[in-house]
């Protein structure tokens, strides 16, 4: 198929400005680590060295909660609900007014591209802010009793794939609760955590409400274990959810986990053809597919799976690969070479376990980490490819023949947070959402997020739920 | 005629595979039964019995699920002399408060029954998206419940920490108190004749600090209630072990079985489901 060709179209970088170096955001201020090492962190697109940033050790990290409980109990927990929500609407109008400098500046420390970091990333950020803003003086609505209480200090640890929005998700509902927080953004993306610290001070938060302690596995470590969090928040693979699991037994810590998965992305012989490519495209290759609820097996019926193969192969060639700050841009960079050494891992194992592997023609850049969209065909259940997260652009197809064996597919296992359903039948869709086993369950649509939805999953995929009243009531104690 | 006490599993009564029983004795030390002492097969046969029933308890409609939970309290009233003689026994109560335990245990059954087909109304929401699409959130069943019960309270408790467990259609694999044993084989026996399923409900009567372990690390276990373990340093290993496949942990805690229960261990074995479909022409 031909191609249109493009102009280069990049968003300017210029609105961003990155300092050398950052420290540690502790009750109020950027401090420097007492016991850490500053690493680097770089733009997966060009491996630019964009800032170096403070690890944060074990010291850092009492420093911080011991921050955060002072805070909690002298300022942020007796405050009026009413209060704390002005704080957090300022804190929203924030966001609006710096967004496009932060969707720059995510797409430049996480490699996304640029028209998702501006039209869900930030945008979704500034809406959770105003929805929580709303909570804090409604507390006693929120199904938590007539008196609900806040449990103190909660620790969060977030990933990398969406870092502002994760960190969104775990700060906005914790504050508006009455809870003070020590976040660790992931060690590849903590530009704009560190970004939000500044709105913190601009919004003239009370010192020790949010802190930000940067580092890798071992300052997350540090903050889930130590005695003064009360409440552990975690967003990321379902190994460390599980080291997490263990290392809060017997203590008194409340924990949510939103861990990973595997879903399936079911489609019907009846289903809108033309939606469910865009659908399929969606699922898997949106944010290069570093999403936990991405759409990773494809189930196709097997009446019109050369029809819808050939159709998303087709699409697939029109992807545009390459700068994340072009706003022609489809697909970014991959995170880290952690991560591609990954995806190359898990679709090598693909190949030789006898999948057929496909890619469009597509040039890559020279410089930095990028992964072509890839499907493979001819899977099945017990390919690795079929069974565990690559957290790439990489999609496996299956096929089956009734709604009863797509169920027993989609449900085979062990994750259980996200699924799609195609179809245009009403009555099908009720009951294949009935009978799928995720938390959260698009159909005829795929990717879908809002503050006002609870997003969480179904076995190994974690517990609690992030969004909505729901995900009000994990920083309240009942 | 003395009645032989024995496991509940699959909605059969089958002794111990192991062969072994052992003497349960009245508050005051008297020789009241041999209760079977259930193994780690028997915990993973009830497991897969649980797992079998999973199904279709979760699948049957809210309503019936009430109708099934509001039988086991009217069967229950049945034999109320026969569960107030072993409360009363097993406790060390006069027969006045042993009776009242089973009326309350009564009670809590129909409690729970009613929740049934409002937990959806109260847990569940319709969420206002910004964008054209339908947007509901629904409760489910989380799976399979170990439940590892108070070893004190042998029935009001028991009863409080099943029912709620099964009323919203998860299954259960409780293993009952140790030294007061016999109110959950009657219980047992009560469940097999008030159209609960096979394996909606499995009990085991032995030790929780013994077959605690298996049902905390079984993969096919979802959640675990680890009220009757008494020493934290055991809850803390059970609490850890469960671990490995993320199951939902409720921590041992102080509880008062004659309060009233509110919502929270009903909605500790609940999943939220939430559904998106665009909204068009």
């Amino acid at each position: 198929m031909s191609r249109f060709e493009y102009a280069p179209a990049p968003e300017s970088r210029a609105i961003v400005d990155i300092k050398s170096s950052y420290g540690l955001f502790i009750n109020g201020a950027f401090t420097d680590a007492t016991d850490g090492k500053p690493f680097k962190t770089v733009s997966p697109a060009s491996e630019e060295v964009l800032a170096e940033v403070s690890e944060a050790g074990p010291a850092d990290v009492d420093k911080a909660v011991r921050a955060a409980r002072r805070a909690f109990e002298r300022v942020w927990g007796p405050m009026a609900g009413r209060d704390r929500a002005k704080y957090l609407f300022r804190i929203a109008r924030l966001i609006q007014e710096r967004s496009r400098e932060l969707a720059v500046l995510e797409s430049l420390d996480n490699g996304k591209p640029i028209r998702e970091s501006r039209d869900v990333d930030i945008p979704l950020v500034a809406a959770h802010f105003f929805y929580y803003a709303g909570w804090a003086d409604k507390l006693e609505y929120a199904g938590a009793g007539e008196h609900p209480q806040p449990w103190g200090v909660a620790g969060q640890v977030i990933p990398w794939n969406f870092p502002m929005l994760m960190l969104a998700w775990k700060i906005a509902p914790a504050l508006a609760a009455g809870n003070t927080v020590v976040l660790k953004p992931a060690e590849t993306t903590p530009l704009t955590a560190l970004a939000f610290a500044e709105i913190c001070q601009q919004a003239d938060l009370p010192p020790g409400v949010v802190n930000i302690v940067t580092g890798a596995g071992r300052t997350g470590q540090a903050l889930v274990e130590h005695w003064g969090v009360d409440k552990v928040a975690f967003t990321g693979s379902t190994e460390v959810g599980r080291s997490i699991a263990k290392a809060v037994a017997g203590s008194d810590k409340k924990v949510t986990l939103e861990l990973g998965g595997k879903a399936a992305n079911i489609v019907f012989e009846d289903a809108p053809i033309d939606q469910t490519i865009e659908g399929i495209v969606n699922g898997i290759f949106f944010n290069q597919g570093h999403v936990c609820c991405a759409g990773s097996r494809l189930l196709v019926q097997e009446s019109v799976y050369d029809e819808v193969l050939a159709r998303l192969k087709r699409r697939m060639g029109t992807l545009r690969v390459g700068d994340p700050l072009d706003k022609n841009t489809d697909i970014g960079a991959i995170n880290s070479s952690a991560q591609l050494a990954k995806i190359r891992e898990l679709s090598q194992i693909g190949e030789d376990e006898g999948a057929e592997r496909w890619s469009p023609d597509c040039e890559l850049p020279a410089e930095g980490f990028w992964f072509p969209p890839t499907v493979f065909t001819g899977v099945s259940q017990a390919h690795r490819i079929a069974r565990e997260e690559i957290f790439g652009p990489v999609l496996s197809v299956l096929t089956f023949r009734t709604p009863a064996e797509a169920v027993e597919k989609a449900n085979n296992t062990p994750f259980g947070l996200s699924a799609g359903i195609w179809t245009e039948k009403g009555s099908r869709i009720l009951w294949m959402a009935n009978q799928l086993r995720a938390g959260v369950v698009w159909a005829n649509t795929f990717n879908r997020f809002d503050p006002a939805s609870p997003f969480g999953g179904y076995k190994e995929s974690g517990y609690g739920r992030e969004g909505g009243r729901h995900g009000l009531e994990a920083y309240l104690a009942h | 005629m003395r009645k032989t006490y024995k496991l509940y599993i699959g909605g059969a009564f089958p002794r111990s595979e192991s062969g072994r029983s052992y003497v349960v004795n009245d508050a005051k030390g008297k020789f009241l039964a041999n209760a079977s002492q259930a193994s780690r097969k028997d915990a993973r046969d009830a497991v897969v019995a649980a797992r079998k029933a999973f199904g279709g308890w979760s699948g049957k409609t809210a309503y019936n699920r009430g109708q099934v939970l509001y039988r086991i309290a009217e069967v229950m009233e049945g034999r109320h002399d026969q569960f107030s003689a072993e409360v009363a026994a097993s406790e060390g109560l006069s027969a006045a408060k042993a009776r009242a335990i089973v009326d309350a245990s009564i009670d809590r059954w129909v409690w729970y029954a009613g929740w049934a087909d409002k937990l959806a109304q109260v847990v569940g929401s319709s969420n206002p998206v910004a964008g054209p699409y339908f947007d509901f959130s629904l409760p489910e069943a989380t799976g399979v419940i170990a439940v590892l019960a108070p070893q004190d309270s042998s029935l009001l408790g028991l009863t409080s920490v099943i029912a709620p467990a099964i009323v919203s259609g998860n299954t259960v694999v409780a293993v009952s108190s140790f030294e007061r044993p016999l109110p959950a084989v009657t219980l047992g026996e009560v469940m097999a004749t008030s159209d609960l399923p096979g394996g909606v409900v499995n009990l085991l009567t032995g030790s929780a600090s013994e077959i605690g372990p298996w049902l905390a690390s079984h993969l096919d276990v979802n959640a675990i209630d680890l009220c009757g373990i008494e020493d934290p340093d055991e809850a803390r290993d059970l609490e850890a072990a469960a671990a490995e496949n993320l199951k939902r942990v409720r921590r041992p805690a102080e509880e008062d079985w004659s309060a009233s229960p509110g919502l929270s261990r009903l909605t500790q074995y609940l999943e939220l489901k939430t559904v998106w479909h665009p909204i068009g022409v």
